[in-house]
């Protein structure tokens, strides 16, 4: 599929709300992650906004596309897209993770557009393939997309996934892989090392399609290649950078879990603007 | 003493009864389905049963995609790994959802035998008991194990189900089988008994012998274990000398516990417990096991005296 210029600039512009939201939501909470919700927002706004069957005003659709966060930590990112969709007023960004709210500090189902809770690590590849599973049992046409992260690959129930997902020849379910090559306690590749992970994953029966996880021609490219591929499930290698957007928060392991200050916000939220 | 029947075969038969009227039905595995006896509903529903490989983690946290699809899963594999190797997919990904997937295990304590401490899960109902939201039923006997599958599968939201692998005598005039509710299976006023699963039949035995040394024991078959039939055990402290609580599960987190808290809160009297103390299984014949652990009838009887004495 073709996408216009016009179609390029509106995600952008998406993007750049989104990662405004992302930054204002995380200052105001007082507690969060941006550093993997800023390197996701072009993978997960593409997504939702020229990707996804779904209907924000029917989050229960039953033919519609699922999305799965397995890294629930991110869910700023998915928070404000699932706000800028429309699934919810966007007032509840600003209650995140505050006693009582809508928007818990990971994901929950009792967020429009939530399906299934997230957080807990390397769960989230199993639960989108139950989701493709029961799509096949339906014989209902929807697909499942799944977000991990790099960090989060080191769990091993990933791997457990990974194997029966190819298995089962799930080529309705496509991952997509937030390769940022940044965790909690360092790079990936001195905490524990990844690579190879192209061919980790082609050696599990996945196919593999790597692109610039900021580039939304790629992204777009890539979804769309993932939909042709037959028999095996597709996993989407996206590199990014961590708190990708912010000159000051970019590749800098601490704002993996901690939120920018007031001051850093209104710095961030500028760059953003003349951006 | 009743016949013996193998729980897991009626949980095979039974499966596959309710899968031919319910579609929605998906039935998971993990490598024991042969054991678990799923392997029954797999060969009647090939399409609607998934074989995952030793890999439990993976099948709890699938079956909780399943259900967030409108399935009603059910995932077998033994209590061990059910509940400990999947714990934290169980509690996060199921539990926490409230999802409909009922967690059946089988060889669940010392009487799995000669595999030994590694295979005999004594902690599991601690590990489910601590999770909100989740249900548990221990059958005692084989006919139990069928209303107990169907009692699992008509509770919306996740339920544990905890049989064992070797044959178990039936237990008779139970009486109907209500979920939640406890099955008074013998009046007495010296002492009460509240046993589940295969140690009901021991305490019936056990107070049987009591009563010819006129010592006469109320019986108590708690199949529920969550939600707990709490007036039950209120009504046996009342009317009672003391309780005696029994089961095949280590006495911390078990069935021990829950009645003792019940107790300690509502009706303060004494409370002992059967059950395996501090202790891993070892290999060896399920019948010299429950000598070794302390689990027979003469185990329960001695109980009883220390609660009269």
């Amino acid at each position: 599929m073709a996408y216009s210029d016009k179609q390029i600039t509106d995600l952008e512009g998406k993007a750049k709300h989104i990662r405004k939201a992302i930054i204002d939501m995380l200052c105001r909470a007082c507690s969060g992650h941006p550093g993997g919700s800023l390197s996701s927002v072009e993978l997960i706004t593409a997504l939702y906004f020229a990707v996804l069957r779904h209907d924000p005003k029917n989050p229960k659709w039953p033919e519609r596309d699922r999305f799965h966060m397995s890294k629930g930590h991110c869910c700023p990112l998915w928070y404000a897209v699932l706000a800028e969709a429309g699934y919810f007023p966007r007032e509840e960004l600003l209650k995140l993770r505050k006693l009582g709210a809508m928007l818990q500090g990971h994901p929950d189902r009792r967020t429009p557009g939530v399906e299934v809770a997230s957080g807990s690590l390397g769960q989230g590849l199993s639960v989108a393939m139950g989701m493709s599973l029961a799509a096949r049992l339906d014989q209902k046409d929807y697909r499942t997309y799944c977000l991990i992260g790099d960090g989060e690959s080191q769990e091993g129930n990933i791997w457990e996934a990974a194997m029966a997902a190819a298995h089962y020849k799930c080529d309705n379910l496509c991952a997509i892989l937030d390769y940022n090559n940044l965790q909690i306690d360092g790079k990936v590749s001195e905490v524990m090392g990844i690579e190879p992970v192209a061919a980790k994953w082609q050696a599990f029966g996945w196919q593999t399609i790597e692109i610039d996880g900021h580039n939304f021609k790629d992204i777009l490219a890539a979804y769309d290649q993932a939909r042709t591929i037959k028999l095996k499930p597709t996993i989407i290698i996206a590199h990014t950078v961590k708190g990708k957007g912010v000159s000051f928060m970019e590749n800098v392991c601490s704002f993996h879990g901690n939120p920018p200050t007031p001051e850093q916000a209104e710095k961030a939220l500028k760059e953003l603007e003349c951006d | 003493m009743g016949e013996q029947l193998n729980q897991r075969d009626i949980y095979g038969k039974t499966l596959a009864e309710l899968g031919i009227a319910n579609n929605n039905i998906v039935v998971l595995d993990a490598d024991l389905s042969g054991s678990t006896k799923t392997s029954v509903f797999a060969k009647a529903f090939p399409e609607r049963f998934f074989n995952f490989g030793v890999a439990e983690q993976n099948m709890m946290a699938t079956a909780a995609g399943l259900a967030s699809c409108g399935k009603t899963v059910f995932a077998s594999t033994f209590a061990m790994f059910a509940t400990g190797r999947a714990w934290e997919q169980v509690r996060n990904s199921l539990a926490y959802n409230n999802f409909d997937v009922k967690v059946v295990a089988t060889h669940a304590g010392v009487t799995v035998g000669p595999d030994g401490a590694s295979h005999q899960a004594l902690e599991d109902i601690a590990l489910m008991r601590a999770i909100p939201n989740m249900k548990i039923i221990v059958p005692c006997d084989g006919p139990q194990t069928k209303d107990a599958i169907e009692a699992a599968f008509s509770n919306k939201g996740p339920v544990y189900v905890r049989i064992a692998r070797c044959k178990v005598p039936t237990v008779e005039n139970k009486g109907e089988f209500k979920f939640g509710q406890a099955q008074v299976l013998r009046q007495g006023q010296d002492a009460a008994i509240i046993a589940c699963g295969i140690m009901v039949n021991e305490a019936l035995i056990a107070a049987e012998t009591l009563a010819k040394k006129g010592i006469q024991v109320k019986v108590i078959n708690m199949h529920t274990i969550r939600p707990l039939d709490t007036r039950a055990i209120i009504e046996a402290a009342k009317s009672t000398k003391g309780i005696v609580v029994c089961e095949e599960h280590s006495i911390t987190g078990g069935l021990g516990s829950a009645v003792a808290e019940v107790v300690c809160e509502n009706h303060p009297t004494k409370v002992l417990r059967v059950g395996v103390k501090n202790r891993f299984g070892q290999s060896g014949e399920p019948e010299e096991l429950l000598k070794e652990y302390n689990l027979t009838s003469r185990d329960i009887e001695k109980a009883v005296c220390g609660i009269l004495e």
